[in-house]
C-alpha cells in the first residue's frame, strides 16, 4: 500500500504561470453553441479519482457507456487515479502543453492555481443557466437535474471569485470512529457531539500501560487512542471552531497566530504521551481502530468502509480483527452547541478547448454524471452524499438509507451511519477560501501538527522558540509569504513587449523541460 | 524464462563491482547492524549501508532499499538533491543520519540526509522461502530475499467472470502502470506479492513478466521484503521455476 498524500507541485506552477501569461498563445473565451452538433465525432477524456474502490471504477465506467449510447458521436476516455495530489500536478503539467483534460475530477483548491493561466478552465456560469443545455435544459437528453435541485451549500463551494468553475461531484465530511466497546470499558458514555476534552481525557486513560509494557485497555503491545487521518482538517476544524484565523477570502494568510500555538502545544502534549498520532507518523488509521489498538479513528465519511469490526474492506488479516461497536460521531467540537466540520469531496471542471462543440459536449457528460443513477450509485460506495436534491429525495436512495445493517457490503451499518451525519450536518459544514496558493496554506496547517508531533515523541523541546521556528520554516517551505491572493482573477494588461514574450518562452520551455524531468525520475 | 531482474538505471555498468566489501569497522558515531536494531522508535540513527535499489525522487527526497552485510534499512523519503540522486548507483555506499521509525509495521529511516561514501557492495538474495508463515522472516525485514517453488494462485476475476492471476492495485480498480498484486502458495499457504510501480514501473521486465503469468504457474521470485501489515515483498524478478 502506498502512502499517497497531497504532493507539492510548486515546482511546477511556474510552468502554468509562463504559459498562461500575456501574449502566450490562449485558447479562445468559451461561448455557448447554438446548438450541440450529434453529427460530429468528438473525444472527451476524464480524468477520475476514486478511493482504490473497484465499485467506484465500475460506476465510472457504466456512466461513460451510459453517455455514449445517447450520444453516439461522443467517447470518453476514462483515466483513473487514486490520489487528488497527482491529478493537480498532471493537469498544471498538461496546461503548458495545452493538453489538459477535457472533464476533470478535481477540488476547488486545485482550480484557483490552474485559473492562473487565462481561460484555461471554462466558467460555468452561462452553462448553468443556458434554457436547452443549462442544468435539467430542454435540450438536454437525459433526465438532469436542474440547478434549483442542486445542493445550494455545495454547488457555492464551486463558486470562485465572481464565477463557477466547477460543479461539485460528491460530498463528504470527516467522521470519528469510535471503539465505542473501549470507551464504555475505561467507565465512559460515548456523547453525542465529542468534545476535544473528552476525546483528550479518554486518550489519556486508553494510554496506561502496565508494569509489562502492555496497555491496560486492550492487552496488547499497540495502543495508539487517538490517531487523525488528514492532519490539515483537523488543524483548519479546530481554527474554525476557535473562531481564529486560517486566512482571508482575498488570501491573506492569517494561520500563524496564538489559537495555533495553543492548539499545537495540545498536540505536542498528547503526542508526548502516546495519546496521540497521526497518519503520516504511524499508518491508517482503520487498521489500528480494527486490530483493537485505537479508540478513536477520524477519516474521511469516505472512509467509512475501512472502518469497524466487520468492515467490507481491510488491509489487515482477519485474524488481527477485534470485536467491539462501533459509534460514528462528527469531529470533535469546542463548542458542542455550535458543531463546524469540513465540507470536502470531488468537484468537477472543464477544460477550455479551441472547438465549443468539444467544450459542450464536455458539459453534457460532466451534467450526466450528476444524474440520478450516477449519483447514487457512486454514493453508495463509501459515506458519500449525492450533490443533487432530486438523487437525495429518491426513493431508491432513500430505500438504501432505511437498510442500514442489512449486509456488510451495500448496507454496511457504519458507512450509511456516516452518510447520515453529513446528510444531517450540511448546514454545519463549510469550506476554507480559495485562492492561489490555498493549497499550500493547507499543507502547511497539517504539516505543523505532523511536525510538533514527531519533536515530541523524538523528546525534543516544544517552546516558543520552536514554535516561532515552526512557523518561519512553514512560511518558507510553502512560500506563504509569496502568494498573489488573487482569487484566481486576472486582470488583462495587454500584450507584453516582444523582448519580454521570448523571456517568457524560453523560461516557459525550460521549466517543461525540468517538470518533465521531475516526472520521469518519480516514475521510474 | 530468463532470470530477469527490474532494477535502476546504471545498474548493470556496476554488475562487474557485485562483490561483498569486507566487513569493514564503522566510523565513530556510526551505528553497526545490530545497534541499530536495538535502538529505540524515534530515535537519532546514523548508519553506513549501500543503495541496493532506488524506489522513487520526488522534490528533493529519495526513497531507498539499502543493505549492508548484516542487515538491511529501509530509507524513506530522504533528503537527496537530484544530482546526488544520480550518483546513487547499486552497490553505492551512503551515511544515512535520521530517525528510526515504524509505519504500519514497516522499519525505516526517515528525515534523513545521506553523505555518498567510497565504498560498493551489492547484497545477494537470501532464499527465505522456508521462512514464510513464521515470525523468524521479519529478521530479514527490508532486505533482499528470494523465494523459490512458488504456485501462481488466483489473484482475483475479471469484469467477464474470469479468474485473473494478478490485479492492479490490491482489488482491481487501478490501470496499467498502477502496482500490481498477485497471489502464490506454498504448502497450502498464500501470500500476496507486489509489483511496487515506483520501484518497477510498467516498462520494467518483471511488471511484463507479472502481466504474464497464468494460474498455476511454478515460479521463483526475487525482491526485497517490504512490510506493509505483514509480509508484503516487493517483487523486482520472476522467473520460471527450476
Amino acid at each position: 500500500m502506498k502512502r499517497t498524500g497531497l504532493l507539492l507541485a510548486w515546482v511546477l506552477i511556474p510552468v502554468l504561470l509562463f504559459a498562461g501569461c500575456h501574449g502566450s498563445r490562449q485558447t479562445t473565451e468559451f461561448k455557448v453553441p447554438e446548438a450541440f452538433d450529434t453529427s460530429k465525432p468528438i473525444e472527451l477524456t476524464f480524468w477520475a479519482k476514486n478511493d482504490t474502490n473497484k465499485t467506484q471504477t465500475k460506476v465510472y465506467e457504466r456512466a461513460i457507456a451510459g453517455f455514449e449510447s445517447l450520444y453516439p458521436n461522443v467517447t470518453v476516455n476514462l483515466r483513473l487515479y487514486t490520489d487528488y495530489g497527482r491529478i493537480y500536478n498532471d493537469v498544471i503539467t498538461n496546461i503548458a502543453t495545452r493538453t489538459t483534460p477535457n472533464v476533470c475530477i478535481t477540488y476547488p483548491d486545485h482550480i484557483a492555481t490552474y485559473l492562473t493561466g487565462s481561460n484555461v478552465v471554462v466558467p460555468l456560469d452561462a452553462l448553468l443557466d443556458d434554457a436547452r443545455y443549462g442544468l435539467g435544459g430542454s435540450e438536454v437528453g437525459f433526465d438532469a437535474p436542474s440547478r434549483a435541485q442542486m445542493t445550494p451549500e455545495f454547488l457555492e463551494e464551486c463558486r470562485l471569485g465572481e464565477h463557477y468553475y466547477a460543479v461539485p461531484y460528491m460530498r463528504s465530511t470527516e467522521a470519528c470512529y469510535i471503539n465505542k466497546t473501549y470507551v464504555e470499558k475505561l467507565g465512559y458514555t460515548v456523547p453525542d457531539v465529542l468534545t476535544w476534552d473528552f476525546v483528550w481525557k479518554v486518550s489519556e486513560a486508553a494510554a496506561k500501560k502496565d508494569g509489562d509494557g502492555v496497555f491496560a485497555l486492550n492487552g496488547q503491545k499497540v495502543m495508539i487512542p487517538f490517531i487523525y487521518k488528514s492532519t490539515d482538517n483537523m488543524m483548519i476544524q479546530m481554527l474554525r471552531q476557535k473562531g481564529a484565523g486560517y486566512s482571508t477570502g482575498d488570501g491573506e494568510i492569517e494561520i500563524f497566530n496564538d489559537t495555533t500555538r495553543e492548539l499545537l502545544y495540545t498536540v505536542a502534549e498528547h503526542a508526548g504521551t502516546g495519546a496521540f498520532s497521526t497518519f503520516k507518523i504511524s499508518s491508517y488509521p482503520a487498521n489500528f481502530l480494527n486490530a483493537g489498538q485505537c479508540v478513536f479513528a477520524v477519516d474521511s465519511t469516505a472512509g467509512s468502509t475501512w472502518m469497524g469490526s466487520h468492515a467490507p474492506l481491510s488491509d489487515i488479516s482477519a485474524d488481527k480483527f477485534v470485536e467491539f461497536e462501533t459509534a460514528v460521531r462528527p469531529v470533535p467540537q469546542f463548542d458542542p452547541e455550535d458543531p463546524q466540520m469540513i465540507s470536502q469531496g470531488p468537484s468537477i471542471c472543464i477544460f477550455n478547448k479551441d472547438d465549443p462543440q468539444v467544450v459542450l459536449a464536455s458539459w453534457l457528460f460532466t451534467q450526466y454524471l450528476l444524474t440520478n443513477d450516477v449519483q447514487i450509485a457512486y454514493a453508495q460506495t463509501e459515506g458519500y452524499v449525492p450533490v443533487t436534491q432530486l438523487a437525495r429525495d429518491s426513493e431508491v436512495y432513500q430505500d438504501y438509507l432505511s437498510r442500514a445493517g442489512e449486509d456488510n457490503s451495500t448496507y454496511y451499518d457504519v458507512k450509511i451511519e456516516a452518510t447520515r451525519l453529513l446528510l444531517e450536518n450540511t448546514t454545519h459544514t463549510f469550506v476554507t477560501p480559495v485562492f492561489s496558493g490555498s493549497a499550500s496554506l493547507r499543507d502547511a496547517a497539517g504539516q505543523m501538527i505532523e511536525n510538533v508531533t514527531k519533536s515530541v515523541r523524538r523528546r525534543q523541546t516544544v517552546d516558543d522558540a520552536y514554535m516561532d521556528d515552526l512557523f518561519d520554516q512553514m512560511t518558507s517551505l510553502y512560500r506563504l509569504d509569496q502568494l498573489s491572493g488573487e482569487n484566481g482573477n486576472r486582470e488583462d494588461l495587454g500584450p507584453l513587449p516582444a523582448a519580454s514574450k521570448a523571456l517568457l518562452i524560453t523560461l516557459a520551455a525550460v521549466w517543461v523541460l525540468m517538470g518533465a524531468g521531475v516526472i520521469f525520475r518519480k516514475r521510474g | 524464462m530468463k532470470k530477469q531482474f527490474c532494477v535502476i538505471a546504471a545498474v548493470c555498468a556496476l554488475g562487474c563491482l557485485a562483490v561483498p566489501a569486507m566487513a569493514e569497522e564503522k566510523a565513530e558515531g556510526v551505528m553497526t547492524f545490530e545497534e541499530y536494531q536495538a535502538a529505540d522508535l524515534d530515535t537519532e540513527v546514523t548508519v553506513e549501508t549501500y543503495v541496493q535499489a532506488k524506489q522513487s525522487w520526488w522534490e528533493d527526497t529519495a526513497t531507498l532499499y539499502t543493505q549492508d552485510e548484516d542487515g538491511a534499512y529501509f530509507i524513506y523519503n530522504a533528503a537527496c538533491s537530484e544530482e546526488d540522486y544520480e550518483k546513487l548507483v547499486e552497490g553505492q555506499k551512503i551515511k544515512v543520519t535520521g530517525y528510526k521509525s515504524e509505519w504500519a509495521g514497516e522499519i525505516e529511516i526517515v528525515d534523513a540526509t545521506i553523505e555518498i561514501e567510497d565504498g560498493n557492495f551489492i547484497a545477494e538474495a537470501v532464499d527465505v522461502t522456508d521462512l514464510l508463515g513464521k515470525d523468524e522472516i521479519e529478521e530479514h525485514m527490508n532486505q533482499k530475499v528470494s523465494f523459490k517453488g512458488m504456485t501462481v494462485e488466483k489473484a482475483g476475476q475479471d469484469d467477464d467472470g474470469q479468474d485473473v492471476a494478478y490485479l492492479y492495485n490490491y482489488d482491481g480498480s487501478g490501470a496499467d502502470g498502477d502496482d500490481l498484486y498477485f497471489n502464490v502458495s506454498l504448502d497450502g499457504q498464500t501470500y500476496t506479492f507486489t509489483v511496487e510501480s515506483y520501484l518497477c514501473d510498467k516498462d520494467s521486465d518483471v511488471y511484463k513478466a507479472v502481466k504474464e503469468l497464468a494460474i498455476g504457474d511454478k515460479v521463483d521470485l526475487e525482491g526485497f521484503l517490504y512490510w506493509y501489515e505483514g509480509v508484503n515483498p516487493h517483487i523486482t524478478a520472476v522467473t520460471a521455476a527450476e
